[in-house]
């Protein structure tokens, strides 16, 4: 008996063993035949700040609800009132993505989610999710200072912002892009959900569901609380959200000593700044070419048209170029960096800096004014005011023999939401913020999903190769070009250089044409791998270097998405090509240059690039030196350890398990009471008959032959 | 769908299952015994002819649609073979362990007969084979879809259910036939049984349309079903009295000492 039971146990074991390897492995076919996985899911996903929580959440197990197509107004009433099969899982046409209706969705029971179809048929003339008043809380004006500029009292920014982007859904909102994806689920619509001749659909009904689960709530302090206490006390802590953060890129046309930090002697030091980031509704989606790709791009070629100037005859005062990360979050980068240069924690500090000159949206200028604004409440200090005059008469005088008028507002109009302001917090340094608009932008995109190369007239003749495209000049290419001069001019000047050197300085259209191909049509394009390093231009289609345009939002940084963002690695690599100089390091010398007594490690950094593809496919990639660093761009509240401060942003993003989208059928319910009703009265039956047979088994049973073998 | 159809499917497909291993089998510990060895070689059975299937599988052309038919037929058919093989090895097993059984017993008279084995093996098979048929297409019937997006028919899930239950039944059914048949060396009768499980497993070659595999399957059944019964002792006679409930006149009758 015991060997019986050892074998029996063995076996069950076996069993049990079998059984879970063969449902695991085989039940994906039956999936396979009830839902279609949408694979190109873009969600928006939940951000939280140190009062509030905005964007998107979905429950645990998803959220499932039948596929109605809104295109019209009835639709709306069907899916908000009389449709007979709520929850609606609503497939938004572009014209309906506004306020009004997904406000009315926010308070409906019957809504289960959105997704809505991005495209360009039916976009409205304008569309902007943002607030109208950017950053109001953490810029320069406020109660305390100046109200009767804060909050937009006198000059609203975004005058078309709706203020999507900052509410709080508890349905999943997804974006559908890909075209071919947005077929497939139109056709089961038009398949299962349509209605003929007025009356209800039938089911089986085409549903969907969304998974989009965030493990944030309530804002930033709850949530790092829980954080904490999870770091504290569990053996496996479970992150629930991270702050928003990633890197400033900076250069000099001085080198500066990277370990030295604090007040430099004898250095001052005008600022050329620009912002990296921007943002949509949904989740990495932020193309922002008004927004900032102008900004980025017009920087980058004012530094290469100085360049060659700045060192044949350097001008007194340094020049410092630096782009900040995450200024859409309640300028992350820049408040950063000014608390750095308060604590003496960075290569100089404010002492240091003579003025600024910050470039703002400037893509959208179409040939009229460019526009000087300056802060009214620092001028009204005669000293400052005198420097804010002398540095409009040097761009004034810069732009002589140029196309570009300049113009400036009224002098009591505020700046408009730029790093300048985190400056000005600090100390009144005399500045400038150049921008393409007077009292409200003139981007009716802005940080939206449609403020794309079309937005600002960048379009290429059809016809041309990538190749082709790269290096094609287009009219906005040209006008940024100009800018660019205008600017690097203006810097030279305003760093005290000779005026006789000005004519020399000039920024190439090409560079400008080739820069706006990358950051607004193709990354992955011939200049942008030669001048990266060789490890990223060979992993293919999940590097940096993927696809399609980049995208500018600013992400969590190296700890969290692998290594630097895309578009901060760009720009530093750019940088490094447009004012670096080639050495002959090794490879090996070029990851340790502190390893060789002839570099200097506290004054440049060493890239090891691709270089140009030569026509046999060989590479040869060597190592470039240049002044570009890195700082790292992360909110002072989050080193401080004030999740609720109200000067600082505390911007953090949720974390989440899966986000994903399916389509399939549901039945109706009655179809699955009678499929339960039939169960249990099946197993209702068998039960008594069994019960019945059992019972009388002695009866039914007992006309067998009696035969010497069988026995009862 | 949802969990009122999984709860009605697996009540479907094992509601008679279980009921009669709670009525019959449940009680006595050595039927249990019984009931699982059996489950156990339909498992090593199905593990045989899975390794088959997977080797042809893989030295195959995946591409070519109806070589993959093919196999899948083939598959089949050697799943049943071999399912009837195993059954019979089974068979010889029991009637060895038979005499050990007796020999270790402390009783003069066998714990259990040859009938009853019949029937708890014939069962052991069925629980198993419909735990393998349906367990899977149970779990995904808990998600919030239904079967059709595809264009499959809506009644996929039911009707598996319903195939379930009629596999199990048989499986006992024909356990009950094929030691009957053995023991009396019937070939033709073992035969029988080879060539009807081969149908109804055929017969599932024929969904989508389910009318098509369930009613026939459902005609085997009850054919199988009487036949089991004529095996198993019974008789019409005995049938009529039950369900008039003449009975308990009968068996006082009847009673003799053994």
């Amino acid at each position: 008996m015991r060997k019986m039971e050892h074998l029996i146990s063995i076996n069950c074991v076996k069993l049990l063993i079998a059984t879970l390897f063969y449902t695991c492995v085989l039940s994906s076919s039956v999936e396979q035949k009830i839902y279609v996985e949408l694979n190109n899911t873009v969600p928006c996903v939940r951000l939280l700040n140190a009062t509030h929580q905005i964007g998107c959440q979905s429950s645990i197990s998803g959220d499932t609800g039948v596929l109605h197509v809104l295109e019209t107004e009835s639709d709306l009433d069907w899916i908000l009132s009389s449709g007979p099969h709520p929850p609606y899982m609503v497939i938004m046409e572009t014209a309906f993505f506004n306020r009004s209706v997904m406000m009315r969705m926010k308070n409906s029971p019957r809504v289960a989610g959105v997704a809505v179809i991005v495209s360009k048929t039916g976009l409205a003339d304008h569309f902007s999710p943002h607030t109208t008043c950017p950053n109001q809380n953490t810029g320069l004006y406020s109660e305390n200072n100046a109200p009767e500029l804060a909050n937009c009292n006198m000059t609203v920014w975004n005058p078309f912002g709706n203020g999507l982007s900052y509410e709080d859904f508890s349905f999943p909102v997804f974006a559908l892009k890909d075209e071919n994806q947005t077929q497939v689920i139109r056709k089961c619509y038009e398949d299962h959900n349509l209605r003929v001749n007025g009356s209800a659909p039938r089911y089986p009904l085409c549903a969907m569901q969304l998974f989009s689960h965030m493990h944030a709530v309530t804002d930033t302090v709850t949530c790092m609380r829980r954080t904490d206490l999870q770091n504290r006390f569990s053996i496996n802590p479970e992150v629930l959200c991270d702050p928003l953060s990633d890197f400033n890129v900076w250069t000099s046309t001085r080198p500066l000593n990277s370990s030295a930090k604090g007040h430099v002697a004898d250095e001052s030091v005008v600022i050329a700044a620009t912002r990296l980031d921007g943002r949509s509704f949904f989740w990495e989606q932020a193309p922002a070419a008004e927004g900032t790709v102008s900004g980025i791009v017009t920087l980058l070629a004012t530094i290469q048209a100085l360049y060659p100037v700045t060192r044949e005859a350097p001008p007194p005062r340094n020049i410092f170029f630096t782009f900040f990360q995450g200024e859409a979050f309640d300028y992350i980068g820049s408040s950063k960096m000014v608390y750095d240069m308060e604590k003496n924690d960075f290569v100089i500090d404010l002492n240091n800096v003579h003025s600024m000159l910050e470039i703002g949206q400037i893509g959208l200028r179409r040939g009229q004014s460019l526009w000087m604004h300056s802060d009214p409440v620092s001028r009204r200090n005669t000293s400052v005011d005198t420097e804010v005059l002398n540095l409009m008469k040097n761009v004034n005088s810069a732009a002589a023999g140029l196309s570009v008028k300049l113009d400036q507002p009224s002098f009591s109009q505020p700046l408009p939401p730029s790093s300048f302001q985190r400056f000005l917090r600090a100390k009144q340094i005399p500045g400038l913020v150049l921008a393409d608009h007077n009292t409200s932008f003139n981007n009716r995109y802005y940080e939206s999903m449609y403020d794309d190369a079309e937005n600002m007239n960048v379009t290429y003749p059809p016809n041309l190769s990538p190749d082709e495209q790269l290096v094609y000049e287009t009219e906005e290419a040209k006008s940024l070009a100009e800018v660019a001069t205008l600017v690097a001019r203006s810097l030279y000047m305003q760093a005290g250089g000779e005026n006789s050197r000005l004519s020399n300085i000039t920024a190439d259209p090409k560079i400008v044409a080739q820069l706006l191909y990358g950051f607004l049509v193709q990354k992955n394009n011939s200049w942008f791998r030669s001048l990266l390093p060789p490890e990223v231009t060979k992993k293919g289609d999940n590097s940096i270097l993927s696809s399609g345009p980049p995208q500018f939002y600013i992400g969590l940084g190296p700890r969290i998405h692998g290594p630097v963002h895309s578009v901060t690695r760009f720009v530093q690599y750019i940088l490094a090509n447009l004012t670096g100089s080639v050495t002959n390091l090794t490879e090996s010398q070029c990851q340790n240059p502190s390893e060789v007594n002839t570099e200097n490690k506290d004054f440049f950094s060493y890239f090891w690039v691709s270089g140009p593809a030569s026509v046999n496919g060989t590479e040869e990639p060597f190592c470039v030196q240049a002044s570009v660093r890195l700082s790292k761009a992360v909110s002072p509240a989050f080193e401080l350890l004030q999740y609720g401060s109200r000067d600082y942003s505390t911007w953090t993003e949720s974390r989440w398990k899966s986000i994903r989208a399916r389509i399939f059928l549901v039945a109706s319910r009655e179809l699955e009471m009678l499929t339960l009703g039939v169960g249990v009265a099946v197993l209702l039956l068998s039960l008594l008959v069994t019960y019945f047979i059992s019972s009388k088994a002695e009866l039914l049973f007992s006309s067998a032959r009696e035969t010497p073998t069988t026995t009862y | 769908m949802t969990v009122a159809v999984f709860f009605g499917c697996t009540f479907i497909a094992f509601g008679p299952a279980v009921a009669l291993f709670l009525f019959t089998i449940a009680r006595d510990p050595l039927r249990v015994i019984f009931l699982i060895a059996g489950a156990f070689f339909w498992l090593v059975s199905l593990l045989l002819s899975s390794l088959v299937w997977f080797i042809t599988v893989q030295i195959s052309n995946k591409n070519s649609a109806s070589q993959q038919r093919g196999l899948l037929i083939f598959g089949v058919v050697l799943s049943v073979l071999l399912q009837e093989a195993f059954r019979y090895g089974y068979y010889r097993l029991l009637k060895k362990a038979n005499e050990g059984l007796l020999a270790l017993s402390q009783e003069d008279t066998m714990p259990i007969s040859m009938r009853q084995l019949a029937y708890v093996s014939g069962l052991g098979f069925g629980f198993m084979s419909g735990a393998f048929s349906v367990v899977n297409i149970l779990s995904d019937s808990l998600g919030p879809g239904t079967v059709g997006i595809h264009g499959d028919p809506q009644h996929y899930f039911i009707s598996s259910a319903f195939m379930t239950l009629a596999i199990i039944l048989l499986h006992m059914f024909w356990g009950v036939v094929f030691f009957e048949s053995c023991e009396r060396q019937r070939w033709w009768a073992l035969g029988a049984v080879v060539i009807s499980h081969l149908v109804v497993s055929c017969l599932t070659f024929v969904n989508p349309h389910y009318q098509g595999s369930l009613i026939p399957t459902y005609i085997i059944l009850s054919v199988m079903a009487a036949w089991a019964y004529l095996c198993a002792g019974g008789s019409l006679r005995n049938l009529k009295l039950c369900l008039t409930c003449k009975d308990k006149d009968f068996l006082l009758a009847n009673h003799r000492p053994r």
